[in-house]
């Protein structure tokens, strides 16, 4: 059962990736960047981490799919259909690709040490589980990363709101 | 062949995640619209937190160490965090470059060369 699903979310995450680098229409890229989001998120459910699940769906699906297509439709100009084109060195970029997941497919499958079946799995990947570890022993990066949103933030205000001339 | 007893274990999800990371390096290398290059970035980021937690999910030992259970799932979410303030700085600054050059071509994005 298990395995079945497996398949059918990852083979959708994989096609809707394949969909967003070489759809010719950027909004459709975009959209398909949310569908790989979706199965991505439903392999984090298979592998217990259903909090991680739950962000990836709120967070990238949610929030990240929906900014770019805002700042799609902000920055679209000419025909739509042709909007999202190659550059004339994306052969070399095919090839270098390709090469990079052979070795590191030659990799995964040779080494017996990850060839593994998962395990009964006991303690969970809730959000309690989570914020026991975030607010004791990672305490320090998890402040460091509210920080950074806070700054992330401004600076993206600033940044798109642009600063008055004649000041 | 029963698909039923047929297990996926972890180097069918670090084939994934391979899969995955690889696109969007072609996305990086192949696209001129910078917005698709911002996108094929976060297929990258989303590619390596499936290898967070599938190393998470399937190398964690119980009886060596009990207290950093969580670790792999702990490290994907800072990625997460550190992606969702990547796309809006760089969704920002494209905003701004497009309004000063009235174009998302990456190709012509070259005023710092000389």
């Amino acid at each position: 059962m298990g395995t079945i699903v497996f398949f059918i979310f990852a083979i959708l995450a994989i096609a809707a990736a394949s969909g967003v680098v070489t759809s010719r229409n950027i909004v459709h890229s975009a959209f398909y960047l949310a569908l790989s989001f979706s199965g991505v998120a439903v392999l984090y459910v298979l592998m217990n981490a259903d909090f991680l699940a739950a962000v990836q769906l709120l967070v990238y699906t949610g929030a990240v799919s929906i900014m770019v297509v805002f700042a799609v439709m902000l920055t679209l100009r000419g025909e739509v259909s042709d909007s999202n084109p190659e550059n004339r060195k994306w052969g070399w970029g095919a090839f270098i690709s390709v090469l990079l997941f052979a070795v590191i497919a030659l990799v995964v499958l040779t080494n017996s040490d990850w060839r593994v079946l998962p395990s009964a799995w006991t303690s969970g990947g809730s959000a309690e589980d989570m914020s026991l570890l975030l607010l004791s022993q990672f305490m320090i990066p998890f402040e460091a990363a509210a920080v950074l949103l806070t700054v992330a933030l401004a600076g993206a205000v600033i940044l798109a709101k642009g600063v008055k001339e004649n000041q | 062949m029963n698909l039923g007893n047929l297990s996926v274990g972890l180097s069918t999800y670090l084939l994934v995640g391979a899969m995955l990371f690889c696109l969007g390096l072609y996305g990086v290398f192949a696209k001129r619209n910078i917005i698709a290059i911002l996108m094929s970035l976060e297929l990258m980021l989303n590619a390596v937190n499936i290898n967070f937690v599938a190393f998470n999910r399937f190398l964690w030992n119980q009886k060596i160490d009990i207290h950093y259970i969580l670790t792999g799932n702990v490290a994907a979410l800072f990625v997460i965090v550190v992606a969702a303030a990547e796309i809006a700085v760089g969704l920002a600054l494209v905003i701004t470059i497009y309004r000063n050059r009235q174009s998302t071509n990456v190709d012509e994005f070259n005023w710092l060369k000389w």
